[in-house]
């Protein structure tokens, strides 16, 4: 089966930093990997380089067989690829309702070229905060919300764009032991309905339970890549990163 | 076109010494702007502040309008740290620095330059020192000593700052408060601190660029404007954090300058920088020497 | 409220200004107020890229001179009744508007600023040194001292302030309907947050560049009339500085989120101007707007509209 994405042999440097060097990874379809490293490894560079907020020096970026090469963020966006900000960068002045609005405007109904009702947008807002718990805070604004609420709305509002691969960095920092499980619930639902799942994390028990396969980046370069019992074994992987 | 060689030459000298001064000018932008990342389009108006105290001082008290400048820069130091302070409290630690923080420049810019108009009047003002008149001949070249002092007092200036920016720790703390103040804070130094100081010295050289623009020529209110592109337009083709690329755009612009005043006539030259600006914006903007 | 029902009112509001005016009989009214609709059109124009996207034009002028100037050429080469005038400087400001906007929005909105204040100077260069247009020394617009409105003969200022009135209608309208569509919810997120825009899909350089052109045109549509009402033109007058810093006061002391903010901003600054020009100077009424734009932005950012909207959230929580 065709890789869903492909991202091959990507490199990226800021002046003399190598922060990505020569990254090869590939995602099936309907798949769920897992994404690990020390801060600083370049998971978000990588991230960005998927997601063209940042643009890679070599290499070649493909999704569903199509290189994005030269395609701007919004236009990947609607090409079914979403993402999460590690540090959620939420719209501060629309409410949270709104601010799930603005996927659903600009990349769902580019994609469909249908005009939905002004009420069929709201339910979808509210159905949306709901998965996520926010529902009750729907008419407020971002800046009345928690950190870790902000990480929900910045999950709910990539869901939003009802991607075919979801890229989810760090969207479980600072949660419960509850709150996680439910995060992760949402996840392999979301899953299951066929949609692609990257996760990118640090806490080691919720990437084990999601993950069906595991990578591992190390100073901007993949030392791992394979099933999650075996990774974590990796003398490599211990040394670099479990181990501390 | 018969060119007369001597026209050139002296057109390109002329460039050469007005880049000098220009480059004293925008100095204090290559900090603000540069390193800190402040767009502080009022910096002209800081300037022609600056000219405008020296000639009262020279009017009044016959003092040298450069020596004026360096008696009130701590004056201006503190101007500038207290503009900074204003800046960061209202601005830069609420994150509306890119619409806000460029109306609270703007409306500097603007009070500044009305209060000159009130105080002052419209008409043009200028100085008087021993080097305004004479002009050195050197080599069948003329050099007008009220351009060579300001050219020579610009550079001097300028390499005084370059060499406090990359020998002295304060220096270096502010390069590196512009590329990365979490590595800044751990290092235990306050970054809000730092910036304070290098605004203040950004400010503090406009006092200087501007007792060196009303001996180069008269000054009136509105002058300051013709200067807003200018200094960008160095700044951003020398590269924003660059001391020496910004002096290499200086003289380049000096130069274009010159050339286009005596070849098409001097009411084309705002254009050139303009011109410049633009230009780098679309096709380079990390300019000659960017980061 | 919809798009036409808004339009009506407020252009009804404006025709019965009008007739108060007519029945009163005193000609500064109208020279007054046609200053005042002029900047609820700059300072309405200025905030659909300032106030909604985030993105600080200085070179209003520019754009309000490229109106003005566009007259000024149509009226030496072939003289054109002014309706048509106003489109063609609409058009010719909105393309410059477009063009400076693809050159610099691709950078940060820093540079975009820098370069709206150097294109300012630059053609008013251009324009000194354009010949054909008067230069330096000005041109003469001789208007006919009535014109035709619907078969009526109409006062010259009366006709102007008409024209004026039905683009501040124009233009408040746009802002509005803007204001709650797609669109405006795009430019929203431009000023909020331009990455987190672009990865929910928001194409933000197309709509930049929309903004920057709808920004242009309307200030060049507010320009096109200006040689007729002031007879003579000089570039002293078309690029004067004081049009730069009311399109910006005038939205930020009103409030830069929504089109009443413009509306009410010109409103009160534009009278008090008119008020303080006349009694005290030209110069210390510059002064005043300068100093009441600084002391705006830092206690107040979210203008008049802003305040009010907070001591109604206070009220509605206590």
């Amino acid at each position: 089966m065709t890789a869903l994405l492909h991202v091959d042999n990507i490199s990226k440097r800021f002046g003399g930093f190598v922060a990505l060097d020569g990254i090869e990874i590939e995602v099936a379809p309907g798949e769920r990997l897992g994404l690990i490293g020390p801060n600083g490894s370049g998971k978000s560079t990588l991230v960005n380089c998927i997601c063209g907020t940042l643009q890679n020096e070599t290499g070649t970026v493909r999704f569903e067989g199509q290189a994005l090469d030269g395609l701007a963020a919004h236009q990947r966006t609607r090409r079914g690829l979403a993402r999460s900000f590690q540090l959620p960068r939420p719209f501060h002045s629309v409410t949270l309702a709104d601010n799930l609005r603005i996927p659903l405007l600009y990349t769902v109904r580019a994609r469909e070229g249908m005009l939905h009702a002004h009420s069929d947008l709201e339910a979808r807002c509210h159905e949306l905060l709901d998965t996520v718990g926010l529902l009750p805070k729907a008419g407020r604004m971002p800046r009345d919300l928690t950190q870790v609420e902000m990480r929900k709305l910045e999950l709910a509002r990539a869901m939003a764009a009802e991607p075919k691969l979801l890229i989810a960095d760090e969207s479980m920092a600072g949660l419960s032991h509850s709150e996680i499980d439910d995060i992760l619930a949402l996840l392999v639902r979301l899953n299951e309905r066929g949609v692609t799942i990257i996760l990118i994390e640090h806490i080691m028990s919720a990437v084990m339970s999601f993950s069906q396969r595991l990578a591992v980046l190390v100073s901007g370069r993949k030392i791992a890549d394979g099933p999650p019992k075996d990774v974590v074994r990796d003398p490599e992987v211990v040394r670099a990163y479990l181990g501390q | 076109m018969d060119i007369s060689w001597d026209l050139l030459l002296n057109a390109i000298v002329a460039g050469l010494l007005l880049g000098g001064f220009y480059a004293a000018v925008t100095a204090g932008i290559s900090i603000s702007f540069g390193m800190l990342d402040i767009v502080n389009i009022a910096h002209p108006a800081f300037v022609i502040l600056g000219s405008y105290i020296a000639y009262y001082v020279n009017i009044n008290l016959g003092i040298d309008p450069i020596l004026v400048s360096i008696i009130v820069l701590p004056a201006f130091y503190a101007l500038g740290a207290l503009v900074y302070q204003v800046y960061y409290m209202s601005f830069e630690r609420r994150g509306q620095e890119s619409l806000r923080g460029l109306a609270f420049f703007f409306g500097l810019l603007f009070v500044t330059e009305v209060s000159l108009i009130l105080v002052f009047g419209v008409d043009y003002r200028y100085v008087e020192a021993a080097y305004i008149g004479p002009s050195l001949h050197l080599a069948g070249l003329e050099l007008p000593l009220r351009m060579l002092v300001p050219c020579l007092v610009a550079l001097a200036t300028f390499g005084a700052l370059e060499l406090f920016v990359t020998r002295t720790f304060l220096g270096r703390a502010i390069m590196a408060v512009s590329q990365d103040q979490l590595a800044l804070q751990l290092m235990a130094a306050d970054p809000i601190r730092i910036k304070r100081i290098a605004f203040g010295i950004s400010i503090a050289l406009a006092s200087i660029a501007g007792a060196l623009l009303i001996i180069i020529q008269p000054v009136e209110p509105s002058v300051g404007r013709d200067y807003i592109g200018r200094v960008f337009a160095i700044c951003v083709l020398g590269g924003l954090g660059s001391l020496p690329g910004a002096l290499i755009a200086a003289f380049l612009l000096g130069v274009v300058e010159s050339l286009t005043s005596t070849f098409y006539g001097p009411s084309w030259a705002p254009a050139v920088s303009f011109g410049f600006l633009l230009l780098t914006l679309a096709f380079r903007p990390a300019g000659l020497m960017g980061r | 409220m919809n798009t036409a029902t808004f339009s009506i009112i407020t252009a009804a509001v404006g025709l019965a200004v009008m007739a108060l005016f007519h029945w009163l009989s005193v000609d500064y009214a109208y020279f007054a107020g046609y200053t005042i609709l002029q900047f609820i059109v700059l300072a309405t124009a200025w905030n659909i890229l300032g106030g909604y996207c985030g993105y600080v034009n200085f070179g209003t002028a520019a754009f309000f001179a490229i109106g003005a100037y566009s007259s000024v050429f149509w009226y030496k080469f072939h003289p054109l009744p002014i309706p048509l005038l106003i489109v063609l400087g609409a058009v010719v400001s909105g393309i410059v508007g477009l063009g400076t906007g693809y050159l610099t929005l691709r950078l940060r909105g820093a540079f975009f600023s820098i370069a709206t204040l150097a294109m300012a100077v630059v053609f008013q260069t251009l324009v000194v040194n354009w010949d054909f247009v008067g230069g330096s020394r000005g041109a003469y617009i001789i208007h006919p001292e009535n014109f035709e409105l619907a078969g009526l003969k109409v006062h010259y200022i009366e006709y102007l302030f008409a024209l004026m009135l039905l683009l501040a209608v124009i233009a408040l309208a746009t802002a509005r309907t803007i204001e709650r569509s797609r669109l405006g919810y795009g430019f929203a997120t431009i000023r909020d947050d331009e990455l987190a825009a672009e990865a929910c899909g928001v194409p933000t350089l197309r709509l930049k560049l929309i903004a920057t052109t709808l920004s242009g045109a309307f200030m060049g549509m507010a320009g096109a009339p200006f040689p007729y009402y002031i007879g003579y033109l000089q570039p002293q007058s078309a690029f004067a500085l004081d049009y730069a810093v009311n399109s910006i006061a005038m939205p930020m002391i009103g409030g830069t989120t929504t089109w009443v903010g413009p509306l009410v901003g010109s409103i009160l600054l534009g009278s008090a101007q008119q008020y303080a020009t006349v009694t005290i100077s030209s110069a210390v009424n510059l002064l005043i707007v300068g100093l009441m734009l600084v002391a705006f932005v830092i206690i107040a950012p979210n203008g008049l509209i802003g305040l009010v909207k907070e001591s109604l959230r206070a009220r509605r929580r206590s």
